[in-house]
């Protein structure tokens, strides 16, 4: 099937590469199978590493079959992207900084040049100079594949914790019957405050409420955008029946707003508890505060 | 004396992410040069809706910030720039409540009422760049540390 040797011809240094990939497999493998990336990930059997190795020969081989040795992207690469993956994973795990594990990488390299250039010393020189710099790029490439699939990973990682933090970070608080409050905290973007009007709205309707207080006493800025955000939610919650009050609005923070020229449209009170004593108030419920005065 | 260390920065502004270490960068450096709550917020508040329309309608850019002086008195001056579409009619892109996408179209007319000097320079199809500046409105006394 090569075109190697069939009338003295050369084959191509992608071409040669790919069948000295085949051609070592096993030996690649085994020697692999000691270096610490493969070993101190597969540690029930020396085997597993073994097949581990070959699995990215065979990967190594296709791409190059291919003929696209520069492209992280092939597809002969799909097929080791989950492996190389865990693998990168279990030594970040393992207390290693994204340079070691691509340095460890890198080490793959050196004892496959040596048995490329083993294998070719009967080849003119310029041939075996040729493969050697096919066979640098392949697993240059290779290391790319395993850095960016490591790096992704780590950025799904982020978008869950991301996910979680914002959902933990918006608690809706029962304060009465039919009032509930939203101490908002920190920056108001707008994956927050999707997050702030889902969680809201539920309440509102699960609870029966007819007030719900937003409290942006933790808002740090209120631009246009929060301010578009508060409102958006304050429409949603009316037509779910629940009146919204805001407090919480700082000083200068209510200066700063009116120099913007943004009005909330909604009522305001100075404080959460001000806000409690308004909805309290509207339904009914007054309560005399036994230490009313001593503020 | 106020040193420019912590106040003259160059910040890059291509994410939502980015413009927290806006503020962030806004906020300390007015602190440093001894602006009150008052003017600090106003002035974060004017770099938050610049800082967004860089990125939004510029498409990313930067915002560089730099001390200035003028006759003893201390200020801040923020410059926001994009190579983005640019805006063809400022009158209409600086009147309150006009937006050309969902937003409410007071951040550039309401970032010009909360500063002091405000200047902004946009070529169609090459880009835009708002310079604001704040003075901070007593002067910190030079003299205190002699
Ligand atoms: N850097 C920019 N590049 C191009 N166009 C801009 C830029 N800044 C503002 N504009 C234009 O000016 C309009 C008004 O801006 P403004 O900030 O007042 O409103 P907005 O961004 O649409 O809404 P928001 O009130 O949420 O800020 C924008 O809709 C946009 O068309
Ligand atoms: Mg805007």
């Amino acid at each position: 099937m090569p075109e190697h040797e069939a009338d003295g011809q050369l084959a191509t240094p992608t071409h040669e590469v790919r069948d000295f990939l085949h051609r070592r497999r096993e030996q690649i493998a085994q020697r692999w199978a000691d270096e610490p990336l493969f070993r101190t990930v597969f540690t029930v059997s020396r085997d597993e590493a073994v097949e581990a190795g070959k699995a990215v020969v065979d990967a190594l081989a296709q791409v190059a079959d291919s003929d696209r040795v520069e492209d992280p992207d092939a597809a002969g690469f799909s097929g080791v992207r989950e492996q190389l993956a865990r693998m990168g994973a279990a030594r970040s795990r393992a207390g290693l900084s994204n340079t070691q594990v691509s340095s460890e990488l890198a080490a793959l390299r050196p004892p496959v040049e040596n048995m490329l250039a083993a294998d070719l010393e009967q080849a003119p020189p310029e041939h075996l100079r040729a493969c050697s710099t096919t066979l640098t790029v392949l697993m240059g490439t290779l290391r790319l594949v395993a850095m960016q699939t490591a790096l992704s990973e780590w950025q799904a990682l982020s978008d869950r914790q991301r996910m979680q933090l914002l959902e933990v970070a918006t608690p809706v608080i029962r304060l009465w019957d039919g009032i509930v409050a939203v101490p908002l905290i920190g920056t108001l973007d707008s994956a927050r405050s999707q997050v702030v009007m889902e969680t809201l709205l539920n309440a509102v309707v699960d609870q029966h409420a007819r007030f719900a207080i937003l409290d942006i006493t933790g808002v740090p800025t209120v631009d246009s955008l929060v301010a578009q955000h508060l409102m958006k939610t304050v429409a949603a919650a009316r037509l779910m029946g629940a009146e919204c009050i805001v407090s919480g609005i700082r000083p200068a923070i209510a200066q700063t707003m009116v120099h913007l020229g943004l009005d909330l449209d909604v009522l305001t009170r100075a404080s959460l508890s001000d806000a409690l004593g308004y909805a309290l108030h509207q339904l009914g419920a007054d309560i005399v505060n036994p230490g009313a005065g001593q503020r | 004396m106020h040193t420019a260390a912590g106040v003259e920065a160059c910040l890059p502004i291509r994410s939502d992410m980015d413009l927290v270490w806006v503020r962030q960068h806004v906020r300390q450096a007015a602190a440093l040069l001894g602006f009150g709550l008052v003017e600090q917020t106003k002035l974060i508040t004017a770099a938050s809706e610049l800082a967004r329309n860089t990125l939004v309608h510029g498409g990313g850019g930067q915002m560089e910030a730099t001390r200035v002086s003028s006759g003893g008195a201390q200020g801040l001056r923020l410059s926001f720039s994009d190579e983005g579409p640019g805006i063809a009619d400022l009158d209409l892109a600086l009147s309150d409540g006009y937006t050309s996408g969902g937003g409410l179209g007071m951040g550039l007319s309401g970032a010009r009422r909360l500063v002091h000097e405000f200047d902004i320079d946009s070529t169609p199809g090459a880009g835009t760049t708002v310079r604001v500046t704040c003075w901070v409105a007593q002067p910190p006394r030079p003299r205190e540390e002699a």
